[in-house]
């Protein structure tokens, strides 16, 4: 199993990791028993997701999902985000393996219930 | 970057001095060792001069050792073999354990669906398969036990002499196979001394070539061939001899008998020097080797809150090879069936690594891992979610 480049590149520095102190919002997927947990923290102006971190638990794919995830919803709209699919994040990371490809659906599943419980949170 | 290797486990490289006796059968000597000529004659030579060698580590006769591509085809010709041998038709039981390697389990896992039944013996939580329960199991059709020697994981070492002692109790004949593969470099492997009747080994692992292996055959034990052809190998093994890689597990057997005590005196020094480290160094781990039953060459550490692929590619980045010990590394994502079999929890062993030292590695290469490991470990759990700062 070969790690492209790009993902390599991602999980040596991976961009916007840590948390947000005063996120709007946080989505977080996973178990720990099947060794992957995603938490993605929102910051929100508006519309707009203006910061976004992640902390991940996982393999080398799982991070370097968390990290290309984050690069592309931020300064998108809601609406933009949501419109982000799996796929996408695996032709941004240069393909993923195989047996990893799943570690894609974890960052889109983590966004989403992080926007999901923004919407809430404004509702109330 | 000057790399370091901690992954003798996986594969050794091939000895100078191993090497350097294979390759006159790459050029000059490159005859079929079945041919009556005389480049026929030379090639079968040199490869009785290797069975005799094999023979001399196991302290066996040389025709009791027939040559293969390695463990995996030797586990699968005694599991398949000798039920095609004894078990057709009838009902047939196989006891193996339940940490056995993938070379053994997975033809376990499709005689079963050829209707023969297999055991899978539970081990106590440092590894050890428990002679009591392996007792309980045994049934009036059980045909044969086969427990690997030590463990390719955590390197645990199995009781085999007692085992065949057990065995050796029942008016029943039962064969005992054993897959010596971790096992030939650190310890004994006499087969008298063992009471095994099937012994499987791999040249890669004792710093031989790939693609050899051999398997011991004690005198008239029952065992039919699964590749059929050529009859080469006394109708057990067909197809052409692989001299050059035969001559090479030749010379890296007679090297591994007469360095044993010297390497595994070097390696047990730099393993402690290892886990003494790890453990001053990095809280909140287990460490799965148990120091005073294992190959001087294994430690096998889980590590809380932080995922062992990322640990291995982070050392990786550092110049640093080491396994994950687990499947996944491999495309499985379940967590490694050896460290459930000891009841380690899913969550933790997700979180392993194995470190298997070899003869060519140094104080400072241990000094090295022991500067660069502590910090990944910190990053990772930094940067998990659920692990407590």
């Amino acid at each position: 199993m070969i790690y492209s480049e790009k993902v390599l590149e991602h999980f040596k520095k991976p961009h916007n990791q840590g948390e947000i102190k005063n996120a709007d919002a946080v989505g977080e997927v996973g178990n720990p028993v099947c060794g992957d947990v995603m938490k993605i923290y929102i910051k929100m102006e508006k519309d707009v997701i203006k910061d976004v971190k992640f902390e991940t638990l996982g393999c080398a794919a799982a991070i370097a999902v968390s990290s290309a995830l984050t690069d592309m919803v931020k300064n998108k709209t809601i609406d933009e985000a949501l419109k982000i699919t799996k796929d996408q994040i695996v032709e941004d990371l240069g393909g993923l393996p195989p047996v990893k490809v799943h570690c894609s659906m974890l960052g889109v599943e983590a966004l989403h219930q992080a926007i999901e419980n923004y919407k809430k949170n404004i509702k109330h | 970057m000057k790399r370091i290797y901690f992954d003798h486990s996986a594969t050794t490289p091939v000895d100078k001095r191993v090497l350097k006796e294979m390759l006159p059968y790459f050029g000059e000597i490159f005859g079929n060792a079945s041919s009556m000529h005389s480049f026929g004659r030379e090639a079968y030579k040199a490869l009785e001069q290797a069975r005799g060698r094999v023979a001399g580590l196991l302290n066996c006769a040389p025709g009791e050792i027939i040559f293969t591509s390695g463990s995996t085809e030797s586990n699968n010709l005694v599991l398949r073999g000798i039920i095609k041998a004894l078990g057709e038709g009838k009902k047939a039981h196989i006891i193996t354990s339940s940490i056995e390697h993938d070379s053994v389990m997975e033809p376990c896992a499709d005689l079963e669906k050829q209707g023969v039944a297999v055991t899978y013996l539970p081990v106590k939580p440092s590894g050890v398969v428990d002679v009591g329960e392996l007792r309980k199991a045994i049934r009036p059709e059980t045909i044969l036990v086969s427990i690997m020697y030590a463990n390719n994981e955590v390197g645990v070492i199995q009781p085999i002499a007692e085992i065949a002692q057990e065995l050796s109790k029942r008016d029943k004949k039962i064969y005992f196979h054993t897959d010596a593969t971790q096992a030939v470099n650190a310890l004994d492997c006499d087969v008298n001394k063992l009471g095994v009747d099937f012994l499987s080994l791999s040249a890669h692992k004792i710093y031989g070539p790939k693609g050899v292996g051999a398997l011991f055959i004690k005198n008239k034990s029952p065992l039919k061939g699964i590749q059929l052809g050529g009859r080469q190998e006394k109708n057990l093994r067909s197809g052409t001899i692989n001299v050059s890689g035969i001559v090479g597990l030749g010379k890296a057997a007679e090297i591994a008998g007469e360095e044993r005590e010297k390497n595994n005196k070097k390696i047990g020094k730099l393993r402690q020097k290892l886990v003494k480290g790890i453990i001053k160094s990095i809280p909140d781990l287990l460490f799965n080797t148990d120091v005073n039953n294992s190959l001087p060459s294994h430690a096998h550490f889980s590590f809380r809150g932080a995922e062992g692929e990322s640990i291995l590619l982070y050392l990786d980045m550092e110049g640093i090879a080491v396994s994950t010990g687990s499947a996944c590394a491999s495309g499985s994502l379940e967590a490694s069936h050896v460290l459930s079999a000891m009841g380690v929890s899913e969550e933790i062993a997700h979180g392993s690594i194995r470190f298997s030292l070899g003869k060519y590695n140094t104080h400072a290469e241990i000094s090295k891992l022991l500067k660069k490991l502590p910090p990944i470990i910190g990053k990772l759990r930094k940067l998990n979610p659920i692990y407590k700062k």
